[in-house]
């Protein structure tokens, strides 16, 4: 048995004594694709801040790879491997798609210094084309990223986080908003980054059939404490899961 | 004994450096809620408020000196045209126009707003400063040992009042508690049935109005100048940020601040430097309390 | 389109070599002031344009360098040259300082800290007689040598101000499209996701203030000594603003931009002059103008013209298919 990617243990973060994550154990291991639901309010996005740093959790801690992670900002935390969308589309609209993809990169490789004396890709030109082609972005590279359509932006906002190479992404409703057909896309391409690629996710995600179908495991969060996690199937069939759903 | 009495005057001098900077400060904490309201209920941030209470000033002067009318009367008359100038036009040919563009193209449109009003004092008043009546009787009173000027004691009370009446304006009266409504979230008052547009008005003349009265009170200490208008700005602005951007009584205690604080530091340090510790206070509080000092912090989120 | 760019790039250039060579010492002396404000608001473009970090200090950082070459030569024999590293590094690290707040206010609280620095600044340019001569100023203050020829002439001057100009031009441009000008637009146009993905935004915010802060000192070296003389005036308040006039009527984020700000904000006040002592209320009323109707500036006014005239042109329907 080897050391989980990510652990989480005891997790707690309050706002103002209300307590909106309690106690929150979780593990994910590597080529895993763990999901994770809950009804509104059920503490999954504060759960998520706490482990990538935007928030200080009140109490537990977070271990990357064994080593203690608690409490880094998020850079420090990107920086270690862990990529990341946000709820709300992130891209930098004013920047082309391309060069939204170099940045994501950028930093992760080499000093602060030496990047002034880079060259204007800073090297990461390659990665980025295989990125847009992989996420069949190619055509829009040079185009400012505020003009693509939403679900191209929700593309590129993923492709991002994959940019360095991380060893771990977290992601934030990836489908929310997108429309049905670009839905299949979305999943689709999650699908083949995590079994050809082998890459790990954890995802928040509302559309059921989307998060059931990707993930190996998942794990439902209510009132800010984990009520149940297994596979698809399990989950489905919980009666304390529909209970929890139903009672929102 | 010598000792005793030096200790004496020591308090006596520090009492009455309180006492004339916190009726300073109150003049000032009236130009910091109008700045505040601005800035609460349109995203304005007035840098032309200095010339807003310059203005009324020389505006009222003219009134006294050319069309002979007793101070008060020249007064009423001012808050009027206030209304209409720094209030009404201000708000249409100014703020409207510009607020869309987002909060740097109206910073440097009130900037140069501001130096408008000055050259334009200067070209068509006076380039030097007039003496201004005093609005109530000149008297000097001595309790025990502090002499205190009726003026300072007028400043104090009509700045009291007004805060205390726009206080319950502003929490007791349907038409405030709207303006209070706007301010915090335009988008929901909208929704609850809030006439936005005519609060947004309002709190313009509200302003022009606060203006004015800060008006009368500094400048028979200032004197009536086209440039009087850099330093009140500035302390009215430092003021409502120490304060809390986000309610009248941060406005108040800012104000007060300030004028204290300058009065003790010129008194005591520098006078050199008496702007600048107002101003390392401003850095400090935006520095370690940037929501002010009665203002909420917020928590770090997304 | 880059053709085009290339010859109006060479016009420009040869007209600013060969134009002053036409003007009397009054017009080339206006010319060398705005070249060196060029590089003063090209560095404030970088801090606020390009950066995002709004900064209202820029006249107390050029005063910064201007009084350390003004003091150094002056009192202490240095030679101009000399002058320069100092210059820069104390604009440099007075940057840094003035962008502290930057990591944990934005927008107009910003606004409010670094032009309480620029008061600051300015009230020891006046009050501190022992080391800036107080309201009196600094006289005498010389030209630089170079290669012996004579800069007390205001055309050689000026040269040396023009390739001092294209110098930082260049590092600029150079800046802009590394990969810090790529994570300098990251900073202004969203911080948090930056962060999120490795982008020390910490350490770019500080270097957005500390580098627009040396363009600013370093210039001031050469602006003192255009100048001969220098007291706090020029380093006030008022003329950070001018500063930031400059960036936004010219075009923030743009590398032309800030020349043909500064060429509007210095130029302007000299065509007025007809209007004698009402120059002021008509430039502060072209400036609201301004505002108004352009506030992405005249390089942004141009690029709608551009756009619009190729829209006429193309009336064929070419849309993407999004």
């Amino acid at each position: 048995m080897s050391a989980p990617l990510l652990e989480v243990r005891g997790l707690s973060k309050s706002f103002r004594g209300i307590r909106a994550v309690s106690n929150v154990h979780f593990e994910v291991a590597k080529g895993e694709v763990l999901g994770l639901i809950g009804p509104n309010g059920s503490g999954k996005s504060t759960l998520f801040n706490c482990v990538l740093g935007q928030l200080r959790p009140d109490a537990g801690e977070v271990r990357l790879n064994g080593q203690d992670v608690t409490g880094l900002d998020p850079t420090a935390l990107s920086r270690r491997g862990i990529g990341r969308t946000f709820q709300l589309l992130q891209v930098f609209p004013a920047l082309s798609v391309r060069d939204n993809l170099v940045l994501a990169g950028q930093e992760h490789r080499g000093t602060m210094l030496g990047r002034l004396f880079m060259s204007p890709d800073a090297g990461q030109r390659a990665r980025a084309d295989e990125l847009l082609d992989l996420f069949r972005l190619a055509r829009l590279a040079d185009e400012p990223a505020g003009s693509l359509s939403y679900g191209q932006q929700k593309l590129l906002d993923i492709a991002m986080a994959f940019m360095a190479e991380p060893e771990l992404v977290l992601l934030d409703e990836p489908a929310g908003g997108v429309n049905p057909t670009m839905l299949g896309d979305v999943e689709s391409l999650l699908r083949r980054l995590n079994e050809e690629l082998g890459a790990t996710f954890v995802v928040i995600e509302h559309n059921m059939s989307f998060v059931m179908g990707l993930s190996h495991r998942v794990m439902v969060l209510a009132q800010g404490q984990v009520l149940a996690t297994g596979s698809p199937d399990e989950i489905r069939a919980d009666q304390r899961v529909i209970e929890a759903y139903l009672g929102d | 004994m010598a000792l005793r009495a030096r200790r004496t005057l020591v308090m006596i001098e520090a009492l009455q450096l309180l006492i004339s900077g916190v009726s300073t400060g109150a003049i000032y904490a009236l130009a910091a809620i109008g700045f505040v309201l601005l800035w609460q209920t349109t995203g304005t941030i007035n840098f032309a408020q200095g010339e807003f209470v310059m203005l009324p000033s020389i505006i009222m002067l003219a009134f006294v000196l050319h069309g002979g009318l007793p101070l008060w009367v020249a007064f009423a008359v001012t808050l009027v045209v206030s209304g209409l100038l720094l209030g009404v036009a201000f708000k249409v040919l100014v703020v409207q126009p510009m607020i869309r563009h987002g909060v740097l193209p109206l910073v440097i449109a009130t900037i140069a707003l501001g130096i408008f009003m000055r050259e334009g004092a200067k070209e068509f008043f006076s380039n030097e400063a007039q003496p201004f009546p005093m609005p109530v009787p000149y008297v000097v009173l001595e309790l025990g040992g502090v002499t205190v000027t009726s003026h300072h004691l007028f400043c104090l009370a009509v700045a009291v009042v007004l805060v205390l009446a726009l206080q319950w304006f502003l929490g007791g009266t349907r038409t405030g508690r709207s303006m209070q409504a706007v301010a915090q979230n335009a988008q929901a008052a909208e929704i609850l049935g809030i006439d936005v547009k005519r609060m947004v008005m309002l709190t313009f003349l509200v302003n022009a109005a606060l203006v004015t009265v800060a008006a009368i009170l500094v400048t028979p200490v200032y004197l009536a100048k086209w440039d009087n208008g850099e330093a009140i700005g500035l302390t009215a602005f430092i003021a409502a940020i120490v304060g809390g951007f986000n309610q009248v009584r941060g406005a108040v205690l800012g104000g007060v601040l300030v004028g204290v604080l300058e009065n003790f530091s010129a008194y005591y340090i520098s006078t050199e430097y008496r702007t600048a510790f107002p101003l390392i206070l401003l850095i400090l509080v935006i520095m370690f309390r940037p929501y002010g000092l009665l203002g909420r912090p917020e928590e770090r989120t997304v | 389109m880059g053709t085009m760019r290339w010859i109006a790039g060479g016009i420009f250039l040869a007209l600013l070599v060969l134009l002053p060579r036409e003007l009397k010492p009054y017009g080339i002396f206006l010319m060398s002031n705005w070249v060196l404000f060029c590089v003063v608001a090209m560095g404030l473009n970088l801090t606020l344009g390009y950066a995002g970090q709004i900064s209202i200090a820029q006249a107390g950082f050029l005063g910064v360098g201007a009084y350390t070459t003004a003091i150094l030569t002056t009192r202490f024999g240095w030679d101009f040259w000399l002058t320069l590293p100092v210059a820069t590094g104390l604009s440099f690290l007075l940057g840094l300082i003035v962008g502290f707040p930057a990591l944990r206010v934005q927008h107009h609280y910003l606004a409010f800290v670094t032009l309480g620095f620029n008061i600051l600044i300015y009230l020891v340019f006046r009050n501190e007689d022992w080391l800036t001569g107080g309201a009196f100023g600094i006289f005498d203050i010389p030209r630089p040598g170079f290669l012996g020829v004579d800069m007390r002439d205001p055309l050689s001057f000026y040269y040396l101000c023009l390739v001092f100009a294209a110098l930082m031009f260049a590092a600029a441009w150079w800046i802009v499209r590394s990969p810090w000008g790529r994570a300098f637009a990251a900073l202004r146009e969203n911080p948090v996701r930056a962060a999120s993905l490795g982008v020390d935004i910490r350490t770019y915010t500080l270097l957005a203030f500390a580098i627009g802060s040396a363009f600013a000192g370093l210039t001031g070296a050469f602006y003192a000594s255009l100048l001969e003389f220098i007291d706090p005036y020029p380093f006030a308040l008022e003329y950070s603003l001018s500063f930031l006039l400059m960036v936004i009527s010219g075009g923030s984020a743009t590398l032309i931009g800030p020349i043909v700000g500064a060429g509007m904000v210095l130029l302007l006040p000299e065509w007025l002059r007809f209007a004698k002592d009402y120059y002021l209320l008509i430039y502060a009323l072209l400036v609201m103008v301004l505002m108004a109707f352009c506030p992405e500036g005249m390089v942004g006014l141009w690029r709608r013209m551009v756009a619009a005239i190729g829209r006429r042109r193309a009336r064929a329907p070419t849309e993407r298919p999004t």
